[in-house]
């Protein structure tokens, strides 16, 4: 690229400016690091923003029609989700490994971690799948072959829930679970990027910034789903 | 033409064979893939300027339409396509990006003393998205378009519009995420940017400006974005978070929708303040009067703005309860305006005046936008609201405050900064003349619908033949559009003129204080020579003035 | 062109002189904060044009200066938001015994209803003097009622009703606009409102023949087979309705509610949502299966259930608008 990577306002450099890593237009290190940090946090505050707005019309129908929510949460399969909540939480565990890792120069831990985060990310989005051809196996999936027909309200015998508001549910089910695994997917394929960047032996004690930034996104990403799981799966549920 | 006195130059021009971000690299390829933020502040000007004049195409077609009470230049339908396409078009690709892509993103580095933006990578990111977003809206308005009104309200946009909802929406997602990225990378840069002195109170107000700027965008724009994700999910899978039938409420789409787009039009609004107290500061050759004051007075706007949505929603079937709160919120936000107009217009006390195009693009924007400003008080009354909202009122009021105000601010910050990013002079007579011709323009097109509102013309109606009353001031309006239209024209024409048959600028043609005026003129790529280390305030005039006691010097 | 070239709209409304005194207090208030800005401007600019020799004077600031200007504005501002707050309240509170009419608005006409059972499409005949309340909802997208003469406007929306009122002052047409853009024709959707004299209306209001509204929702009422439960004893298996209406009503779940408009409707469209206390979830609902005319028809036989005479809801101590009931969410609550 043509601006890159050029020499910077004077030659008495400190040491690192002949880092192969320190951007020209940062005077050192220090501030490059500080940067990209500081750019994740903003930027995981712009998702948070845009979860939020999903959260909030969540919030709103789940009050005004909370027998039926209930209902329809009873429907999707709570041991699935609660997997999948534990199989994130085992990959920020091998994230934050995959951090220490590239902090102590552990390439093969590095290495490792990273795979096993891939790994159980992939196991969420099957699981996941699953989780979707139930609904649509029994029809629960918004649109015109819907159906939510004579499904009791938990704790009220007798009444049923109303299909309309059911599918309400759904939608915002599809439509939150599925922009998070939009998020993992693309999370997956940072990943696969530092694996390959990891395995060229990029990353080093004094620069493996893009891990640290990846992990931070992994993780808001399982904050997400953290949210995610109670609010959806487990309206009402008794033991 | 009298002007101001001859010049004693402070420093002597350079010739123009002298290595700058011009002329550094030629080739397409130079500009397509550059890093450097300079250049990717002319691609958004080139870009922006071109939906302007898409937008402004649209206006006069809808001007034109609304001469007679019939509607008889167009159908209706295309009509309906045509005042959506118009605010589309220049809410998302003109004003939003405008000052910040263009003017925030030349100068935010050089006034900081940075050598760059944080992410100058993520920065050419964001025009491509930009430009993409283009693409999709242009390609949906050429097969076709939109018809929803810019705000795109549910069940109407959801169920019953059989246009390209989805498509535009899309176009309007990427865009967005090309501001939001821009916010990312301002905030960034002047959290960690700032060269050696130059502290949070030294900053130049555009900066202030636009940090507030950048946090409505950061913390606006995804909220449309998963507005137009819900709708989207509605219209192309059925999944009806908004339908009325299955229980779902219309007015959970506005209230999304007015959360993103108040703070938008504080987007639009902030950077043009920032703009213009740069130009009072260096034409009045004094300090901002209350410097802390008009600083937090912009982080004020960024939150209030945020507290006031269902200003737009009072009649929607919100509660009495909630009206009376987003009431009381909107004057709270009409304040830290209030003050900003005071600041400015104190600072010309005991200034020294000087007339050039930039200042009197500032005091039209003083002008306009008050009155803009005035009639926010209006519409934020209850009782009155009720009247006029949904009228042509509100369509005087943002046009005074988004047209009067933004552009008006964008136009003198182009005029102000042009020599520093061309490196030439443009022609002053001319660009006077502009300014008047704009002014006056702008007021004979838009007075007369506030007019219009209180007698109750509705808006986006093409045919008023129920009401021929209406026509009068309407012909006034169109004719003041095209008086308007000339006035953008002439900037557009000298200004490339300059580009070629320009006088070259020196460093600081106007004496004008911040470190963007102690480079060349244009700026070499890496900005400095030196790292600049700054050990003076901020409109540092008097220093400036210093050596000049006899002749105060400014431009030509 | 230019012998009808008006310039302030005409007041035929009780509530048009409060918005235009407001309006005008707003004119003189602005007017004059906008003239103190510009002669400071303009004079400023004059005064303090540069002049060889004569630096400019560097001032930072004035705290005190900063807190006048930022106290005395926000004392106006709030005179003028208590102001327009006090108007909305009027404009919004419809009085207690107001003579009702129905709107179904739909893509691009305004089928009106009176509770007499005269029907119009995009007209509205009204007697001058007497209080309006109109009750509205929607077919199909947002629209808006729009009388700019009695400034008065409220959105129409799909799936609940929504509530405005007015009485007109001057007998006369006026402009009725759908002020929420509707679609292809929303310009089209125009209307006009007659003001006529009592005399006059009476005439008119009786020269219709369908009877009124609320025998055509008994017909319904027996119709549709709601009579089976909903007997007029304690033996049926859904409430009696007899009084019903604009009474506080006990839900299963716990809640009280206000029976107003948008409860009849939601039980008649969703049953289950707010069940009454003590009675099975057996009733089906009629959401498909009737017309919102239909339903305004039905709204208004059971509120005649109640009312010993017409215009008897005052006796109940509450409007079915301005109801003190929480304001429950599903738009149940008619604002």
């Amino acid at each position: 690229m043509p601006d890159n990577f050029a020499a910077g306002f004077s030659e008495d450099a400190h040491s690192e400016s002949h880092n192969p890593a320190l951007l020209h237009h940062f005077a050192e290190p220090q501030q490059q690091r500080d940067a990209a940090s500081l750019g994740m946090w903003v930027f995981l505050a712009t998702e948070v923003m845009f979860f939020g707005g999903l959260f909030c019309a969540y919030l709103i129908y789940r009050r005004w029609y909370f027998g039926d929510f209930a209902a329809a949460s009873k429907s999707i399969n709570m041991g699935l989700g609660a997997t999948n909540t534990a199989v994130l939480i085992c990959s920020s565990l091998t994230v934050v490994l995959a951090v220490w890792a590239a902090q102590t120069a552990r390439r093969t831990l590095l290495l490792i971690s990273l795979a096993i985060t891939m790994l159980l990310g992939l196991t969420f989005l099957g699981i996941k799948g699953i989780e979707y051809r139930e609904k649509f196996v029994e029809h629960h999936v918004p649109g015109a072959s819907f159906s939510f027909e004579n499904e009791p309200i938990p704790g009220h015998p007798g009444q049923f829930a109303n299909p309309r508001h059911a599918q309400l549910f759904f939608s915002l089910y599809f439509v939150m679970t599925g922009l998070h695994a939009l998020h993992m997917i693309i999370g997956l394929g940072i990943f696969l990027w530092l694996f390959i960047m990891a395995w060229k032996g990029r990353f080093t004690p004094e620069w493996h910034t893009p891990v640290e930034i990846g992990g931070l996104y992994w993780h808001f990403v399982d904050i997400v789903w953290i949210y995610l799981f109670p609010l959806l799966y487990l309206i009402d549920r008794h033991p | 033409m009298s002007m101001s006195t001859a010049i004693p130059q402070p420093t002597i021009p350079h010739p123009v064979e002298r290595e700058n971000y011009l002329n550094k690299e030629y080739g397409v390829w130079s500009w397509l893939l550059t890093t450097d933020h300079k250049r990717i502040a002319l691609l958004y000007l080139l870009s922006i300027t071109f939906f302007f004049f898409i937008g402004g195409f649209f206006a006069l077609l809808i001007r034109l339409e609304l001469l007679t009470p019939a509607g008889d230049l167009v159908q209706a339908d295309t009509y309906n396509k045509l005042f959506t396409m118009h605010g589309m078009v220049m809410v998302f690709f003109f004003l939003i990006p405008s000052i910040p892509a263009v003017l925030g993103n030349f100068l935010v580095p050089l006034m900081i003393g940075a050598k760059d933006l944080a992410f100058p990578r993520i920065n050419l990111l964001s025009w491509y998205l930009y430009i993409i977003g283009g693409v999709m809206m242009l390609h949906c308005m050429l097969t076709g378009g939109v018809d929803t009104g810019w705000t795109f309200y549910a069940p109407f946009s959801t169920s019953f519009t059989n246009t390209k909802i989805v498509e535009a929406g899309l176009a309007i997602f990427v865009a967005g995420f090309s501001s939001i990225l821009t916010g990312l990378n301002f905030v960034v840069t002047i959290h960690r940017m700032r060269a050696p002195g130059m502290t949070w109170s030294r900053l130049p107000l555009f900066i202030w400006a636009h940090y507030a700027t950048s946090i409505i965008q950061l913390l606006g724009t995804p909220v449309i974005a998963v507005t137009i994700v819900l709708v989207a999910a509605e219209r192309a899978l059925h999944l009806g978070i908004f339908d009325p039938k299955l229980g779902g409420d219309p007015l959970l789409f506005q209230h999304l929708f007015w959360f993103y787009s108040h703070p938008a039009v504080y987007i639009m609004i902030l950077p043009a303040m920032g703009v213009v107290t740069e130009i009072i500061a260096c034409f009045s050759r004094k300090r901002i009067f209350g410097y802390s004051f008009v600083a937090f007075s912009s982080i004020a706007i960024a939150v209030f703005g945020f507290l006031v949505w269902a200003h737009h929603m009072f009649v929607a079937g919100i509660s009495i309860y909630s009206a009376l709160v987003f009431s009381f919120l909107s004057y709270a936000v009409a304040l830290p305006s209030a003050i900003k107009v005071f600041n400015w217009t104190a600072t010309l006390y005991k200034g020294s005046i000087h007339y050039d195009a930039p200042m009197l693009y500032a005091f039209g924007f003083l002008g306009l936008f008050t009155i803009g400003g005035l009639t926010g008080l209006f519409l934020s009354a209850l009782g009155i609201n009720v009247h006029v909202t949904d009228t042509y009122f509100v369509v005087a009021h943002f046009h005074y405050i988004m047209v009067g105000g933004a552009v008006m601010g964008y136009l003198g910050g182009m005029h102000f900064w042009w020599p520093k990013i061309s490196g030439r002079l443009y022609p002053e007579g001319w660009a006077r003349l502009a300014a008047l011709i704009v002014f006056i323009g702008f007021n004979l097109t838009f007075f007369p619908q506030f007019l219009l509102g209180y007698m109750g013309m509705p808006r986006r109606y093409y045919d008023y033949s129920h009401m021929p009353e209406f026509q009068v001031l309407n012909v006034l309006s169109t004719a003041g559009a095209t008086v308007l239209g000339v006035g953008y024209l002439l900037p557009m024409i000298y200004f490339l003129w300059s580009m070629r048959y320009g006088k070259p600028a020196s460093d600081n043609p106007w004496n004008a204080a911040g470190l963007e005026w102690k480079t060349a003129s244009p700026p070499p790529t890496f900005n400095f020579d030196e790292e600049p280390v700054v050990t003076w305030e901020a409109y540092n005039y008097e220093q400036l003035d210093a050596p000049h006691k006899e002749e105060v010097p400014v431009a030509r | 062109m230019l012998n009808n070239f008006p310039l302030w709209p005409e007041q035929a409304s009780t509530m048009a002189a409060h918005v235009d005194a407001l309006y005008i207090f707003l004119l003189i208030v602005t007017g004059m904060m906008s003239l103190l800005v510009f002669a400071c401007l303009i004079f400023f600019a004059a005064r303090f044009r540069h002049r060889p020799g004569v630096p400019a004077e560097q001032i930072e600031g004035s705290t005190a200066l900063e807190i006048t200007w930022s106290a005395i504005p926000f004392l106006i501002f709030m005179v003028i938001f208590a102001w327009g707050a006090i108007v909305f309240f009027k404009e919004r509170t419809p009085p207690a015994d107001a003579t009702e009419v129905y709107v179904v608005a739909k893509q691009w006409m305004w089928k009106v209803e009176h509770a007499e059972g005269q029907r119009e499409i995009n007209e509205l005949h009204v007697p001058v003097g007497r209080d309006v309340k109109l009750i509205m909802t929607s077919q199909d997208v947002i629209h808006s009622f729009y009388i700019p003469a009695f400034r008065i406007k409220q959105d129409v929306l799909p799936g609940r009703y929504t509530v405005e009122w007015f009485r007109a002052t001057k007998p006369g047409v006026y402009h009725l606009f759908c002020a929420e853009y509707c679609g292809t024709q929303h310009s089209g959707m125009v209307g006009d409102i007659v003001v006529q004299e009592p005399a006059q209306y009476e005439a008119w209001i009786n020269g219709g023949s369908t009877g009124p509204l609320s025998a055509t929702g008994e017909k319904i009422f027996a119709e549709l087979g709601c009579v089976t439960c909903h007997r007029s004893d304690t033996q049926g298996r859904g409430p009696n309705l007899q009084g019903v209406f604009g009474m506080p009503v006990q839900l299963e779940d716990g809640r009280t509610v206000t029976a107003d408009e948008n409860y009849v409707r939601e039980c008649i469209l969703d049953p289950g949502a707010k069940r009454v206390k003590g009675f099975q979830p057996i009733m089906p609902t009629f959401q498909g299966l009737v017309s919102e005319e239909q339903v305004n028809a039905l709204v208004a036989y059971i509120k005649s259930l109640s009312a010993a005479k017409p215009g008897n809801a005052g006796e109940k101590n509450k409007t079915s608008a301005s109801s003190t009931a929480p304001a429950q969410p599903n738009g149940s609550q008619v604002q």
